[in-house]
């Protein structure tokens, strides 16, 4: 059971910001290599005695940093810290683009008129 | 097709002679753990009696675990795990006794998981229940509804009148049952401490009636207390989604349950500090604000 993550009440943060802080560390020094798998969001929070929710935060906002990655029944893996387009990372996008291509199909877009539709999207990102 | 709710109660009332327990929904997902809170005579034993069909309700609706109560509890029964402090064992029979009973009764039973619970709670199987310390009979008692594996646990007061070590051993067990997506957890406390770590959801009832219910972590991004100083001879405008307003001179206390960052930027330079709360604070401030509310 892994336990090396540890949980205080005491502390102002919330119980979800302290576990995201501890993962990043551990990412950070090295410990957890890219590519390597966390706990499972169950297992990890039995080990720490936080309820689920707690812990399924914490994982989600990790993967909206970028900094782990999850795959749908797969579980979740530390992303590739250098920003570059791991292959975690690629699948990942692979997925959403199979995800996107089977909407424009249900709503009867054709190939070019999705295309478009991920241009525009590129451009939107730019400007931010 | 969704899962059926573990829990399912609709506009449930229930009266007696001095109180009501009135109007109260709420639902439980499997393989999440709720927390039942309110001060004493709020009616969370009620609403557990209700649940394990040990009282039948005057209007609405019951289902665990899909089974309508107390109509159907014979077939509820075999899957909830029902624990509460004023349980009593029979004193004059050894807790392998008891373990013997309970596993020739339900075939779930798991002996596997007895004996390992067994060894972790340290019980001792050849004594007598009568000298059990009462840490070691709230022990007893969950670990014989435990090892049946259930799929809905219900827990009264569970960790009440616990040393912090068992609260612990307790809480690591609850969470242990929960990797199984499949099953889950209610349990009412007024330790807002415990419910705080281990549940996914919270019911804050009081007085009889619910006043709150929902995820904990929204709970938890709703609340804040934020402390203002305005400029001498400035008022600040009424605000929505205010629970108190405390103005002390140029110094304001507000506690709001909407807060969000466009409040932040409405309140504008005078911001001096913006708190979060803990659950205790978040349940005092609910159940003062709804008594207000009601007074009116």
């Amino acid at each position: 059971m892994y336990s090396g993550i540890n949980i205080s009440q005491t502390d102002a943060r919330p119980m979800y910001q302290q576990i995201m802080e501890q993962i990043r560390a551990r990412i950070a020094a090295g410990d957890w290599p890219a590519g390597k798998e966390l706990p499972s969001i169950r297992a990890l929070a039995a080990a720490l005695s936080v309820s689920v929710i707690t812990t399924k935060r914490a994982y989600l906002d990790l993967e909206n940093e970028g900094v782990i990655v999850t795959r749908h029944g797969k579980g979740s893996f530390v992303a590739d810290v250098n920003g570059l387009a791991g292959e975690l990372q690629e699948e990942k996008l692979d997925e959403h683009l199979a995800a996107a291509a089977g909407i424009g199909q249900q709503l009867g877009l054709s190939d070019e008129d999705l295309a478009a539709r991920l241009r525009r999207a590129i451009r939107n990102v730019d400007k931010k | 097709m969704t899962p059926t709710k573990h829990i399912e109660m609709l506009n449930v009332r229930k009266a007696f002679r001095f109180f009501t327990l009135e109007d109260l929904s709420l639902n439980l997902e499997p393989g999440q753990i709720m927390g039942l809170v309110g001060p004493n005579g709020a009616g969370k034993s009620t609403t557990i009696r209700l649940l394990t069909g040990l009282l039948a309700p005057d209007a609405g609706e019951i289902r665990v675990l899909g089974h309508a109560m107390p109509e159907a509890q014979a077939l509820a029964k075999r899957d909830i795990g029902f624990v509460s402090d004023e349980m009593r064992l029979f004193g004059h029979a050894t807790f392998g006794w008891h373990m013997k009973f309970i596993s020739s009764i339900y075939p779930d039973w798991d002996e596997q998981y007895a004996k390992t619970l067994v060894q972790r709670f340290g019980l001792r199987p050849e004594q007598n229940v009568s000298g059990l310390s009462s840490g070691e009979h709230v022990k007893a008692v969950l670990l014989l509804a435990l090892a049946r594996r259930p799929r809905l646990l219900i827990l009264d007061e569970p960790t009440s009148g616990l040393d912090p070590v068992a609260r612990h051993e307790l809480l690591s067990e609850f969470m242990d049952v929960l990797r199984d997506e499949n099953r889950s957890i209610l349990f009412s406390s007024h330790n807002t401490v415990d419910v705080e770590r281990i549940s996914d959801r919270i019911t804050f009832i009081d007085r009889g009636r619910l006043i709150d219910s929902s995820d904990k972590e929204d709970f938890l991004e709703r609340w804040r207390r934020i402390q203002l100083q305005l400029p001498a001879g400035a008022t600040l405008p009424d605000l929505p989604h205010l629970v108190s307003r405390v103005d002390d001179g140029q110094f304001v206390t507000l506690t709001t349950n909407r807060y969000s960052e466009d409040l932040l930027a409405f309140l504008g330079n005078g911001v001096r500090q913006v708190q979060r709360m803990n659950l205790e604070e978040i349940f005092v401030a609910n159940v003062m604000h709804h008594r207000e509310l009601r007074g009116k």
